[in-house]
């Protein structure tokens, strides 16, 4: 067991005998190891977030055909550090009339329910921060106190358009959980577990191939639980003066703005472990735990490039086309499919790798037609209903 | 004093006092928010019994759902944004004293039980208690009858709930 | 090693609670709160005998689960009931609501 096959147990072993030199117990000393681990991991990705506004700012001018931030440093690299300086400096107001608990607390639990998500995240196969059975289940947890935290900052900022920003955005997270809800179970089916390095160790073919539209309707509701765009209408900045989000200046902000971007790398890794195969990649995570570590970070990086490119190519949708498109399309789907994929594995038990791949593929492909075709013969109607029959046209 | 028992303490502690601010609180958002607090307590005392799917379910369940209804509701039921009046019965007295006799009654009733210091026996190694729940919970010999009865429950409040409060225009 | 009865106690301890909230506050969905505290109450219960009897037999995490969803069941109907009721009556205060249709 050197350093580089498992570099964490080997430091923390390393620093409990320094600690138990020192004379500390051995309870106290794994605890304060097991701190000092929590704080690298916070410190590591608390620097990952800074590069990540420096990607966003970039990739976002090369998608409008611009060249981005270049003034400062190479490339711009020095930018974010700009950005925070100009954050720590600005005056950090509190509106008069508002919960001053209630409204300094919010944008602490909101990085918070960030941060907590990369506790069950498997980086390597032998780094993880815990090993939850349940750690599927953990994702929605997670998620469940970032929606906490988007209304308490709504309601304490005693404004009116902070509260209805506030509403909408937790009305569309509460709504777009149950499919994602449904779309983390089959990844579950398939591998037979909730832990997360159980799914990963069970992708020897990515799940993405087995289950494309349970991918897609993941990607699609996990956009809406971040609140980005198409499904930005709570801060969006042109609409409803950027919702929540109004009363707070300064690093408050910061912490909102970066723990929405972070947010989003998360949730590019989530993707990438659940249906791409986490930190594999034909045998190469097993050289090196650093090697898994950067394979996991490009696949979540292609991950986070897919949820920006779809924020920069889409339009806004209002809050009423959101509601409905989850729950008049997406749920069924992702109900519809959930039972299509349980049956399928069910029907498909014994069978040959090839055989099980194809069979689910075509599954999902049907189950997709099938549903687009329904919506679209009931777009068909709707038409039909609000512009009138179409006229018939002389034929000559 | 085990680790265990301290930490069972810190925990029991920080709950019973998050539920006294629940129900004793003024500002009804802040006592939403103590709620949630109390419920956040009341997983982590799952995650101390072992039963680590309980408890994330408590959380998503109760507070990803039950107290953010409940912060709507108190949202939507207020005329401005401060609470006016008082927010205890005049009879406050008598239901303090009713919940500290219930409590007297209750732990005297318990401590009669002859298996009332019983230690938790250990876990059997590999025991998965996920998949054993999900088995009891689809078995027909075990319970899929409560299991389906309390999804047509479900059904029936879904239902209930969004025609009473369906604002007829 | 906690015992059962530490358990056991706490779980009486927030029933209480729940209780007292339940007969003493003025506002309808603060009652809804104590109710709540009771219910979590009986599930830590349940959980604790799971735990401390026989844990391969999964009845007490069964009948938490089955709690779970009669808490939700209750907590949305009896909220929509008080919405309705604020929207008719324009108060909350369950003093002020003695009297059905007049």
């Amino acid at each position: 067991m050197s350093f580089w096959n498992d570099p964490l147990k080997v430091a923390a072993d390393w620093l409990e005998g320094v600690f138990a030199g020192w004379g500390m117990d051995a309870i106290l000393a794994h605890v304060l190891v097991a701190f000092l681990g929590v704080f690298l991991l916070i410190t590591i990705l608390m620097v990952l977030d800074i590069f990540l506004v420096w990607i966003e700012r970039k990739v976002v001018a090369r998608f409008q055909d611009r060249l981005g931030p270049n003034r400062l440093g190479p490339f711009g690299l020095i930018q974010p550090f700009a950005d925070i300086i100009k954050l720590i400096i600005k005056e950090d107001t509190t509106p008069g009339g508002a919960d001053k608990v209630v409204y300094n607390l919010a944008p602490v639990l909101s990085m918070m329910s960030v941060l907590i998500l990369w506790a069950v995240v498997p980086i390597a196969p032998v780094m993880l921060g815990t090993d939850l059975n349940v750690g599927v289940l953990f994702l929605i947890a997670a998620g469940a106190i970032g929606t906490l935290s988007i209304i308490m900052a709504g309601w304490s900022s005693n404004n009116k358009f902070a509260m209805i920003g506030g509403f909408r955005q937790v009305a569309v997270m509460v709504s777009f959980e149950v499919p994602m809800l449904a779309m983390l179970m089959i990844p579950v089916i398939f591998a037979g577990s909730m832990n997360m390095n159980a799914i990963i160790d069970a992708q020897n073919v990515w799940y993405f191939f087995i289950s494309p539209l349970g991918a897609v309707i993941f990607l699609i509701a996990a956009i809406a639980e971040l609140g980005r765009a198409p499904f930005d209408l709570a801060e969006g900045e042109s609409e409803l003066v950027s919702g929540f989000n109004i009363e707070y200046s300064g690093m408050k902000f910061g912490m909102f703005y970066a723990g929405e971007l972070l947010h989003a790398f998360t949730f590019g890794g989530f993707w990438a472990i659940l249906f791409f195969g986490g930190y594999r990649f034909f045998g190469l995570e097993q050289v090196s735990p650093f090697l898994a570590i950067l394979i996991l970070v490009i696949k979540a990086m292609l991950g986070y490039w897919v949820i920006m490119w779809v924020r920069y190519t889409m339009m806004r949708i209002r809050i009423d086309q959101m509601l409905g498109f989850n729950w008049k399309f997406l749920t069924p789907l992702a109900f519809a499919l959930l039972l299509v994929t349980a049956l399928m594995n069910a029907l498909l038990a014994g069978a040959s790798t090839w055989l099980y791949v194809f069979g689910m593929f075509l599954a999902n492909v049907v189950t997709g037609w099938i549903a687009l075709e329904i919506a679209r013969s009931a777009t068909r109607k709707e038409r039909a209903s609000v512009e009138g029959p179409k006229p018939v046209e002389a034929h000559h | 004093m085990t680790a265990q028992q301290i930490i069972f303490l810190i925990v029991a502690l920080y709950t019973l006092g998050s539920a006294l601010m629940v129900v004793t609180t003024r500002n009804l958002v802040h006592a939403a928010l103590w709620l949630v607090s109390t419920l956040f307590g009341v997983a982590v005392a799952y995650a101390l019994l072992n039963a680590n799917f309980i408890a994330v379910v408590q959380v998503v369940v109760y507070i990803g759902a039950i107290a953010i209804l409940f912060i709507f509701a108190v949202m939507l039921t207020r005329k401005d944004m401060r609470d006016a009046g008082p927010q205890m019965n005049s009879n406050w007295w008598a239901g303090a004293l009713v919940a500290v006799l219930v409590f007297g009654g209750l732990t005297s009733l318990l401590s009669g039980w002859s298996g009332f210091q019983n230690t938790a026996a250990a876990l059997p190694s590999g025991f998965d208690a996920i998949s054993l729940l999900g088995e009891s919970l689809t078995s027909p010999e075990a319970f899929v009858l409560p299991f389906e009865v309390a999804s047509v429950l479900l059904l029936a409040a879904l239902v209930g709930a969004v025609y009473v409060a369906f604002n007829k225009k | 090693m906690v015992p059962l009865s530490w358990y056991l106690i706490f779980a009486a301890a927030l029933f209480s609670i729940g209780l007292f909230g339940v007969l003493v506050r003025r506002n309808a969905i603060a009652i809804l709160l104590g109710v709540e505290l009771m219910l979590n109450a009986v599930n830590i219960n349940l959980v604790a005998f799971w735990r401390y009897g026989e844990a391969l037999a999964m009845t007490g995490q069964v009948f938490a689960v089955i709690v779970f969803a009669v808490a939700a069941a209750e907590v949305s109907v009896g909220l929509a009931l008080v919405i309705s009721v604020y929207r008719r009556r324009n108060t909350v205060v369950a003093d002020e609501l003695d009297m059905l249709k007049w």
